[in-house]
């Protein structure tokens, strides 16, 4: 079966720093995969490569068997099949959260606003929001805010979701209501990508968990493969380091 | 938190000595404040008719009948001010966005446009607004186009607008910089294509952001509008120049200061205000004074 997303011989440079080396990885549909490494692996450019806000050096990036990384290929419509959820939200400040929402609902699907302004409310609704339609994003908790963003990004209908770093600027206790969104996203046919530190959420939520080390997959399998027995040296380092 | 504090305690608020110790130093403000308007105004008051030649100068600046008899010619030229103003501001401010946009395009093939925007705002302020006008007032219409296209007034007007565009064009630079690029990646993300980015998600922010200076350059422009007058319009300027000759006393011209005053005073404030509103309604934490 052909790989919802697949990456080959990925390689991505910024100036002299090789970000991503010859970078292969299948994720199959309805997939979760846990890329879990150290800062600086390259977690939040491979997903970034994904949704073409980056351009690749060399290599491939599949969707559904189609090349997106092609030279010259317009990213608008593949962007709106995967969707990203950033670490620092990036919610449109001046704009309400229901119009958040909506935007690209109207603008991009060309819905009419009726009809966005009820899906929105539908979501919100859907993950305890309901009465912050109206509000603006700086008067919200960050966990309020980065749920509103992942609504913001489902909203679309994504066949592939990225969520990159979605809980590390959030306060400890907030952290728990971003995940509950993410646990009831599973299972719902859409193919998530998580870039995390959050190692016992990977562990619970992924069907496969994939190490990253400069830049390269230095090891992937299921969880419990890689958190029980994992193999390569440098993840049993790496999570030795953050386990304890 | 200080309104669910009174709640809470009913009639008689009382109030902890961190509040008590808030409202005495407010008090204190004020009468500070008060206090020291009161000497200021006191020693004008006092002191400004015992200068030597206070006399004449009252009589040549402040002298009331004059003031009657020129006041309305005056409003009736400022009624010129007000049109200039009311037609340069729209098309300041469409060619002003078009330069920050050249400016701030990305596209190799759009190089020259990049070129000539910069090209443009560093010429349009590098030479005095009124050099611009002079050249423009005058030069323009001397190449013979046909009526009405040939007034002064209409390429006086010109020229304030490209010199102005040319200022207001480097704040909405400013704006659009300062919005951050994880804002357009936001949006990309979304599907947005690059000028639906531009439109709905940067301009709407680096333009709130930009509020204040861009009142400066219309409190300026509102009174540069008077240089118009010198190629020809009989703007209130001007015509507080010639009621000055015909009756020999400078009152015609604090007129016309308190005339501009009545307008860009009540102008400046309304913005503040609008903008002082928005901020209040989109953002959520304040700091402590």
């Amino acid at each position: 079966m052909t790989p919802k997303v697949s990456l080959r011989g990925v390689t991505k440079s910024f100036g002299a720093n090789t970000v991503l080396r010859n970078l292969s990885l299948d994720v199959a549909n309805g997939e979760v995969v846990s890329l879990i490494g150290a800062s600086g692996s390259g977690k939040t450019t491979l997903l970034r490569c994904v949704n073409l806000l980056e351009q690749i050096d060399d290599g491939a990036v599949l969707l559904d068997g189609d090349e997106i990384s092609a030279i010259g290929l317009d990213p608008n419509p593949v962007r709106r099949r995967v969707g990203i959820v950033f670490q620092s939200f990036n919610l449109f400040p001046h704009m309400s959260v229901a119009r958040n929402i909506t935007l690209a609902l109207t603008k991009v699907l060309g819905q009419s606003p009726a009809d966005a302004a009820a899906q929105a409310g539908d979501l919100l609704r859907r993950f305890g929001l309901a009465e912050k339609a109206d509000v603006y994003p700086d008067q919200l908790s960050g966990g309020q805010q980065q749920r509103v963003a992942i609504i913001r990004a489902l909203a679309m209908r994504p066949e592939v979701l990225l969520l990159d770093e979605i809980t590390s600027a959030l306060d400890p206790e907030l952290v728990g209501e971003v995940l509950d969104v993410v646990r009831e996203l599973k299972g719902s046919g859409i193919t998530l990508l998580i870039a995390t530190h959050e190692m016992a959420f990977a562990r619970e939520i992924s069907d496969r968990v994939c190490f990253l080390h400069t830049g390269t997959v230095a090891e992937i399998g299921t969880p419990s493969q890689v958190f029980s027995n994992p193999q390569d040296e440098r993840t049993q380092q790496f999570l030795r380091r953050v386990m304890n | 938190m200080a309104r669910g504090l009174h709640r809470r305690t009913g009639h008689q608020p009382r109030l902890t000595t961190r509040q008590e110790h808030e409202r005495r130093q407010r008090r204190r403000s004020s009468f500070i404040a008060a206090a020291s308007t009161f000497v200021v105004l006191v020693a004008v008051v006092v002191l400004v008719p015992r200068m030597p030649r206070w006399d004449r100068v009252k009589q040549s600046f402040f002298d009331v009948d004059q003031m009657r008899d020129s006041f309305p010619r005056l409003i009736d030229a400022f009624w010129l001010d007000v049109k200039i103003f009311a037609w340069t501001t729209p098309a300041i401010f469409g060619l002003a966005l078009l330069i920050a946009l050249a400016r701030n395009s990305r596209s190799p093939a759009l190089f020259p446009v990049r070129m000539l925007a910069a090209a443009y705002t560093d010429v349009m302020r590098g030479v005095p607004v009124i050099l611009w006008i002079y050249l423009v007032g005058f030069g323009v219409p001397g190449l013979g186009i046909a009526r009405p296209f040939n007034s002064p007034l209409l390429w006086g007007s010109v020229a304030l607008a490209m010199t102005y565009s040319g200022y207001v064009a480097e704040v909405f630079r400013a704006g659009i910089d300062s919005v951050h690029e994880s804002q357009r990646a936001a949006a990309r993300s979304l599907g947005l294509s690059s000028t639906q980015t531009m439109r709905h998600v940067v301009l709407p922010q680096a333009i709130r952001r930009v509020v204040p200076p861009l009142l400066n350059d219309l409190v300026s422009l509102q009174k540069d509008v008077a240089l118009v007058s010198l190629i020809g319009p009989i703007e209130i300027l001007r015509q507080a120049g010639i009621d000055k000759s015909k009756f020999a006393n400078f009152t015609p011209y604090v007129v016309a200061a308190l005339i501009f005053l009545s307008v860009t005073i009540p102008l400046t404030r309304l913005t503040d205000y609008l903008w002082h509103r928005e901020r209040r309604r989109t953002s959520g934490t304040r700091v402590a004074p």
